[in-house]
């Protein structure tokens, strides 16, 4: 399979604390990633360093998207390219309508259809008649708002989308509609960077990778990286050691 | 009047006529009978309409044009009254008097458009003398379309009575095109049981000067008032806002609420004045002044926009 992404020893510090020790990992073309660890593994972190925004700038290290070294780009000029990131906690837009906002990632409301944004907000289980002339504002429920950012990530049709947490806030009955949304974004031609607590969405990815401190410390089926990650690391000290065998 | 002098004069209609909706009005209204209107172009008055239960007076002076509406006893207006104030050329003075009546009992909504669209140097002044009668009703919007030059100046001045149980909206908006300099200066005297609420919202670009003052006292029992201010600034744009609510009367209970945010090098300063020698009456206030939110910046600009439209998209939806 072909390579998108390539992190060659990518470190981040921010405020004099190691964020990233020298991140190595491979995505294919086409790859649903999911990424795993423990609580301050680094995994947003790593998302934010990808994406390019303030204070995630690299100490050392590349990002090469097909190829190129991405590492000094703006978040514009990524996401220009195809790469876009759905925040953990996604902001809120107070006055801007839920149908302009899926508009923005399309290029404006003269590239979209009302059809296909009706649609996006569909796959992430939302009745367009209901949300589209909508605030992304306040007025909007925790999970709603996390929907809408799924469904913006949707039209915006990327080629690689970093999905941080996106079922985190969502109702243990709509994680298989996360999952395949996930697929949906890989039928549409795009690679998934996927951070996740869930083993079901663990489990519906090609490949994984784990997290800890700052570093991926190993790749591979998703089965054997949760269930490597599940049985023989034990969190100690908001710290992770390796079990004796 | 010569033939010669009737085509200009056509010329000037259709010339307001886009201004007008440049400034995001419907031309439509302003050809409609059954709707009262009121086309201002300089110190000349290109079209009036005025319908049942509108009385409309207007007198054209050497700067401007003086302007009396009276909404009759009871009449209850079922479409808007339109009003467009503007000038066309690059320069030039226009000073409207407006002395507004809504009689006893009369309901109106006025949407007015205030449009200056190759404004270079322009004066725009305003001098508004309102009164809503015992239980009217006066909902007045006011919408400004600038050019791009910033050579304007804003006058804008009210006061504004309301009798017992009247209500009395209003909603100022100039955010398309540069402020240049606005000096909003309102003033309202309300009475027992009335209700008031003033809502402002400007975009300050380049070197936009922005002034706004409002004053509400709340002179009779049960008042209340809402005053809501919602500015933008960026570049070296400036702006100072007074909001001054006094509570006079028992059980009179008022609110200012003033929201901006700034970038680049713009000064905003917001000054919330609540006075209250009542002790039945009570007045609150709350002021913020910030950035525009970092999150808010890199999601749109995870989408493809650029940094200054992504601002742009944030501080509208504000505005909005
Ligand atoms: N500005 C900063 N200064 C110091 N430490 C920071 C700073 N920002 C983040 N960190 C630390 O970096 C580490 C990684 O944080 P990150 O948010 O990437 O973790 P995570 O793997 O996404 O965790 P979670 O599963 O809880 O979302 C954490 O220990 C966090 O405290
Ligand atoms: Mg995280």
């Amino acid at each position: 399979m072909a390579v998108i992404l390539t992190l060659k020893n990518l470190t981040l510090n921010r405020d004099g604390k190691k964020i990233l020790v020298g991140v190595n990992l491979e995505i294919g073309d086409g790859e649903i990633h999911s990424i795993i660890g423990s609580n301050g593994a680094g995994k947003s972190s790593l998302a934010y360093t990808l994406m390019g925004l303030q204070g995630y700038e690299p100490e050392e290290g590349s990002i090469l998207f097909n190829g190129e070294d991405i590492a000094k780009l703006s978040i514009t000029e990524r996401a220009k390219k195809g790469i876009t990131l759905a925040w953990q906690e996604p902001a809120r837009f107070e006055g801007l309508k839920v149908r302009d906002y899926l508009a923005i990632g399309a290029g404006g409301n003269g590239n979209i259809t009302e059809e296909e944004i009706r649609s996006a907000l569909r796959k992430v289980d939302l009745k367009p008649e209901k949300y589209i002339d909508r605030e992304v504002g306040e007025a909007l429920s925790g999970g709603e708002r996390k929907r809408i950012e799924l469904a913006s990530i949707l039209t915006m049709k990327p080629k690689l989308a970093i999905l941080d947490e996106p079922d985190s806030g969502i109702d243990v009955v709509s994680l298989k509609e996360i999952v395949s949304l996930i697929q949906a974004l890989k039928e549409n031609g795009a690679s998934v960077l996927v951070i996740t607590h869930r083993k079901e969405i663990a489990e519906a990815s090609d490949r994984a990778s784990l997290m800890c401190e700052g570093a991926v410390l190993r790749s591979g089926d998703p089965e054997e990286i949760s269930h490597f990650f599940i049985n023989r690391c034990i969190p100690c000290d908001n710290r992770l050691y390796l079990q004796e065998d | 009047m010569t033939v010669k002098t009737l085509k200009v004069l056509s010329e000037e209609v259709e010339d307001m006529g886009l201004a007008y909706a440049a400034a995001g009005g419907n031309t439509a209204v302003l050809h409609d009978h059954g709707v009262s209107s009121l086309v201002i172009s300089g110190s000349k008055v290109l079209s009036a309409n005025q319908t049942e239960g509108v009385e409309l007076e207007k007198e054209e002076t050497e700067t401007g044009v003086n302007i009396k509406m009276t909404i009759k006893k009871g009449y209850r207006i079922p479409d808007p009254v339109h009003l467009c104030f503007g000038l066309i050329p690059e320069d030039g003075v226009q000073e409207i008097n407006m002395d507004f009546i809504a009689e006893e009992g009369s309901a109106v909504e006025l949407v007015a458009h205030c449009t200056f669209p190759n404004a270079v140097k322009i004066v725009h002044k305003m001098d508004a003398k309102m009164l809503i009668g015992k239980n009217a009703s006066l909902k007045y919007t006011e919408t400004h379309f600038h050019g791009p030059h910033g050579g304007i100046r804003v006058l804008p001045k009210a006061h504004i009575k309301i009798e017992e149980g009247g209500r009395y909206f209003s909603n100022f908006t100039l955010i398309e095109g540069r402020v240049g300099l606005l000096d909003f200066d309102y003033d309202v005297d309300a009475g027992k049981d009335s209700i008031c609420e003033m809502v402002t919202k400007v975009y300050g670009k380049a070197d936009d000067l922005i002034k706004v003052k409002e004053k509400i006292s709340l002179n009779g029992e049960n008042a209340r008032s809402v005053i809501k201010s919602r500015l933008a600034l960026t570049e070296n744009a400036v702006s100072e806002f007074i909001g001054i609510t006094e509570g006079h009367a028992p059980h009179a209970r008022g609110h200012v609420d003033c929201m901006e945010v700034i970038q680049d090098n713009a000064k905003a300063e917001a000054i919330p004045i609540v006075r209250v020698d009542n002790p039945l009456a009570k007045v609150t206030h709350e002021a913020a002044i910030g950035c525009v939110d970092k999150k808010e910046v890199e999601t749109l600009m995870a989408r493809g926009l650029d940094e200054d439209a992504a601002v742009d998209v944030i501080v509208k939806g504000m505005l909005a």
